[in-house]
């Protein structure tokens, strides 16, 4: 092996830099006093040290700001405390072997401005204030990570909520037929959107408890129901998807131009698309086969200068339904 | 054999990393082809799919199919749109200046095959 191989192939370069996860995305959102401990207990620069030793000790910590008048005057560090036993000097004061000028944080700051210091200083605490400078509490790089723990836990707890309340959402209302009913305006010619219906729809259908296989068979049929529009119609279209507890129906309609032949549209390889379009990756005439493919039934109604509509129907078999308390596991 | 050892096997550079850490996803088989619609019609979940397509649609394919990544080819650059997307998606794009069938031809001889 070569001296850099093993990092061969990974590079670090600006866009990937630039790629946030969430948890870096957190120490953005989260402030300082969500995360710091609060009701920290003080030293006064007059403490021995000694003492310092025995608060230290009973109550398990590795460093306490030191407060005269009200004010912070500075932190003293169990590092300060060795300092003081390697001189046996455990009668001196607090204040001679405290640090003095603490750096401080604010409440209201980001965690990330409280991770910058620690990195650019090496310290393990800092001494948090408000904005009248008055002493609220202490971080420590343990307190940020429990706090972004407990912030990815909310925030997946959230998530849970909103399926398990999608997966219940037929159960409580009552009617002779209850049905959600989705619909997408899709755009002739916008590719940067393509997809995002089918998208939508997918997601919908896991909250709502639809099993992956499910999702990923609808969200197909409706990813190249939406192509179909932005490709080849006049004015775009509409893509309408109506959710029951046993079954999925999912239209895509326009008003033109309309299909000229629809036995050869139907047929597999067969494409009217453009040479631009088919640079793009589309056009290989298999949309509508993957469609047939996905969907228990498939009806396409069209007249030339009129318009088109694409019908679709999923029947959902006992285990499969949508909406009545059972819960995805994706 | 693992994304990160397929990454670093084949030298690619990572576009977008999708927020996953590569040594605890394996690729379920490879797929290639450069029209969407067959490769919504062929490529299984988790594969990985090598193409010289670079515009925003491959990003909705690979949502769609959840594919474990794109792998695209002959030095094709996906413009800032749909390197976005990708991130919003969590999307993993991979990038190399070698052309689809010698990509392919790697894969296989590690073991990534039409699974």
């Amino acid at each position: 092996m070569s001296e850099n191989s093993a990092v061969k192939g990974i590079i670090i370069d600006d866009q990937v830099a630039e790629n946030i996860t969430r948890v870096e995305e957190l120490s953005y959102e989260l402030k300082v006093g969500e995360v710091m401990t609060k009701n920290v207990k003080s030293l006064s620069p007059e403490m021995k040290m000694g003492e310092v030793l025995d608060f230290f000790r009973q109550d398990r910590i590795s460093g306490a700001p030191v407060i005269s008048n009200g004010s912070l005057v500075g932190v003293l560090s169990i590092e300060d405390l060795i300092h003081a036993l390697i001189h046996s000097d455990m009668e001196s004061p607090v204040g001679k072997y405290m640090s003095t000028k603490p750096i401080t944080v604010r409440d209201s700051d980001q965690v990330v401005e409280a991770l910058k210091i620690f990195v650019s200083t090496g310290l393990g605490r800092l001494v948090v204030v408000d904005n009248d400078a008055k002493m609220v509490g202490i971080i420590t790089k343990g307190d940020i990570t429990r706090g972004l723990l407990k912030a990815l836990q909310r925030e997946i707890q959230a998530e849970e909520l909103r399926t398990y309340r999608a997966s219940h959402l037929f159960e409580d209302i009552e009617s002779d037929r209850t049905s959600l009913i989705l619909r997408y305006n899709i755009k002739q010619g916008d590719f940067l959107r393509g997809g995002q219906a089918s998208s939508h729809i997918k997601r919908a259908l896991l909250r709502l408890g639809a099993s992956p296989q499910l999702a990923r068979k609808c969200g197909i049929a409706v990813y190249e129901a939406e192509m179909n529009l932005i490709i080849h119609t006049t004015n775009g279209g509409v893509i309408r998807a109506e959710i029951e507890p046993n079954k999925i129906s999912i239209d895509a309609y326009d008003d033109g131009p309309g299909i000229k032949d629809i036995e050869l549209a139907l047929k597999p390889g067969y494409s009217t698309a453009s040479e631009k379009v088919r640079e793009l990756g589309f056009g290989a005439g298999m949309g509508l086969v993957n469609i047939s493919r996905c969907v228990d039934n498939m009806k396409l109604e069209s007249a030339w200068g009129k318009g088109t509509r694409l019908s679709m129907k999923l029947f959902l078999q006992e285990k499969e339904v949508v909406g009545e308390g059972r819960s995805s596991t994706s | 054999m693992n994304l990160a050892q397929i990454i670093e096997k084949l030298n690619l550079k990572v576009l977008t990393d999708g927020g996953k850490d590569f040594s605890q996803m394996t690729p379920s088989g490879g797929y290639a082809s450069d029209l969407l619609s067959c490769v919504i019609a062929g490529a299984k979940q988790q594969n990985i799919w090598v193409t010289l397509q670079a515009h925003s649609n491959i990003v909705a394919v690979a949502a769609l199919l959840d594919l474990c990544a794109i792998v695209i080819t002959e030095n094709a650059i996906p413009d800032d749109e749909t390197t976005q997307k990708a991130r919003e998606e969590n999307i993993i794009i991979l990038l190399t200046p070698e052309p689809t069938f010698s990509i392919v031809g790697k894969l296989w001889e590690l073991g990534i095959k039409n699974g």
